[in-house]
């Protein structure tokens, strides 16, 4: 595999239904490629928490898989509100999710920490107002 | 042991068993569900009460063995058509969440 592999997914902000369907779609691709277990657990999880938190936060998004011969790498992007303070959406168990995502199971405020558990390397890029773009790495 | 045999074994309500022979392994409790993704272990029975559709993506990307709902949840069958089309194990039983983790301790 010299080349990369590229997957890529619109988010529907409008249901929580629909969302998780790119990450199912990703883990089913990344096995067929072979991958070892974990790796595809960790990248699915990932990659299912950023698709949620556009769907609570962000109507919606456009999200990015490159597979490459040595590691992962998951784009998430979108024109929500942005995080106004990134280090405290990072603690665990804060959370701005309305009582009806809560109902659902969602808002536990581990999303972003989650996300970062589960990559080598996650760098996030928000402008409030404007929108939020992450990057996740997965070594493989 | 399989999701098969512990399910006979304690008497649970087999709701969606598409992967029965899959060996269960440990144990994960919880309803919110970045906390189980976070916590749970591949292989583990989630126990739980939360049944919505979500439940079973999540039990799909965590990789856990078999859903197992407690105090008799019973999750609408469109859920339970996902949880089969997605090779989701899902059951249920009458046993509060600890009596039901009791129940388990030998056999996970």
């Amino acid at each position: 595999m010299s080349d990369k592999l590229t997957f890529h997914f619109d988010v529907d902000g409008e249901s929580f239904v629909s969302a998780g369907q790119a990450s199912v779609q990703v883990k089913k691709n990344l096995r067929e490629l072979g991958l070892p277990p974990e790796v595809i657990r960790r990248v699915s999880i990932a990659m299912y928490e950023g698709e949620i938190n556009m769907v609570i936060h962000a109507n919606g998004g456009v999200a990015d898989v490159d597979v490459y011969e040595d590691k992962v790498v998951i784009v998430l992007d979108d024109k929500g509100p942005g995080i106004k303070d990134v280090a405290l959406a990072m603690q665990e168990g804060y959370s701005t999710a309305s009582d009806q995502v809560r109902s659902l199971g969602f808002g536990a405020g581990m999303g972003l920490p989650n996300m970062k558990r589960y990559t080598d390397d996650m760098v996030i890029e928000t402008v409030v107002g404007v929108g939020t773009k992450i990057t996740m790495t997965i070594r493989l | 042991m399989t999701v098969k045999d512990l399910i006979e074994k304690h008497g649970f309500t087999p709701l969606s068993l598409p992967d029965p022979e899959r060996t269960v392994s440990g144990c994960y409790i919880g309803d919110l569900l970045s906390w189980v993704m976070g916590r749970a272990k591949g292989d583990n029975v989630w126990l739980t009460i939360m049944s919505n559709v979500n439940t079973v993506a999540v039990a799909s990307l965590s990789d856990v063995s078999l859903v197992l709902l407690a105090e008799n949840v019973r999750p609408e069958d469109a859920v339970l058509s996902v949880a089969e089309a997605k090779g989701v194990n899902v059951a249920a039983t009458e046993l509060p969440l600890y009596e039901a983790a009791l129940a388990l301790r030998q056999d996970v």
